[in-house]
């Protein structure tokens, strides 16, 4: 097996570039799928949309389920984002890795609370 | 790895105040740095998003909490201003999601011609600020 493709490049790495690239459109479609999902029903709700209607939409367990993968997406999304931002503009590598670290804090942190809105619902 | 044959011009030491405003961006690099824009801005407002959400359906009580913080205030900030947030919230959402559903269609499509980045480019812009109106109408009570 060879690392090097042409005279020029030297190929390393975990690969992980791929692998975040491609969980970057998935976790999109599902999230551009889910906000459809949530269009259609308020869209097709007859009457004005209380307190009683909206919670409706999210009070299944399968709607509870589902909202929550989505969060997970978001996370994996964000976090694949936000980490993209600090490697292109945040040189110092100390300072860098305490924004990485302050973004696992602020989406778990996140993560929790969507946990306990959804299942206390 | 060996050197290039010809020695690239690099530029350093660029000024965000005297040099980024003499830059003309292209539709397409307007939309790109507003796509890292807008998702910071949704990143940095995750919590209120949340919080939102938790008044939002967690109860009859809690709902009309999240009703009166757009019609008087909640704490210290008054309802023009969570109006204002979420307007920007609105347009952030709206353009990330256009945005990105123009980088899945080029993936799929393989559409990369330079006309057709300028024009899908124009388009996103054009409808996610028509769609912000739209919604901001709304959400000021216009209609």
């Amino acid at each position: 097996m060879t690392d090097k493709i042409g005279s020029k490049r030297l190929v390393v790495g975990a690969h992980y570039g791929l692998r975040d690239w491609m969980a970057q459109r998935l976790t999109a479609a599902l999230m551009a799928l889910f906000t459809l999902l949530v269009l259609v029903q308020v869209i097709f709700t007859r009457g004005e949309i209380g307190y009683d209607k909206w919670a409706g939409i999210f009070s299944p367990q399968w709607m509870k389920a589902l909202t929550f993968t989505i969060f997970l997406a978001l996370s994996y999304h964000v976090w694949v984002g936000m980490r993209d931002i600090w490697m292109d503009y945040i040189k110092p590598v100390g300072l860098r890795l305490a924004l990485h670290l302050f973004t696992i804090v602020w989406l778990l942190s996140c993560l929790g609370w969507a946990v306990q809105v959804l299942w206390r619902l | 790895m060996t050197d290039p044959a010809t020695k690239r011009p690099e530029f350093r030491n660029i000024n965000a105040f005297s040099d980024l405003p003499t830059y003309s961006l292209p539709p397409a690099g307007w939309v790109s740095i507003l796509h890292r824009v807008s998702g910071a801005l949704m990143f940095v407002l995750l919590p209120f998003i949340i919080w939102l959400f938790d008044k939002s359906v967690s109860s009859e009580f809690s709902f009309a909490k999240f009703r009166a913080a757009f019609n008087v205030g909640v704490g210290i900030y008054p309802a023009w201003f969570i109006n204002l947030v979420v307007l920007a919230l609105i347009w952030a959402y709206l353009h990330h999601l256009i945005a990105g559903l123009r980088h899945l269609f080029m993936d799929a499509t393989h559409s990369v011609t330079k006309e057709f980045g300028r024009s899908s480019a124009i388009f996103t812009l054009a409808l996610s600020i028509a769609l912000t109106v739209l919604l901001g109408a709304k959400l000021f009570g216009l209609y």
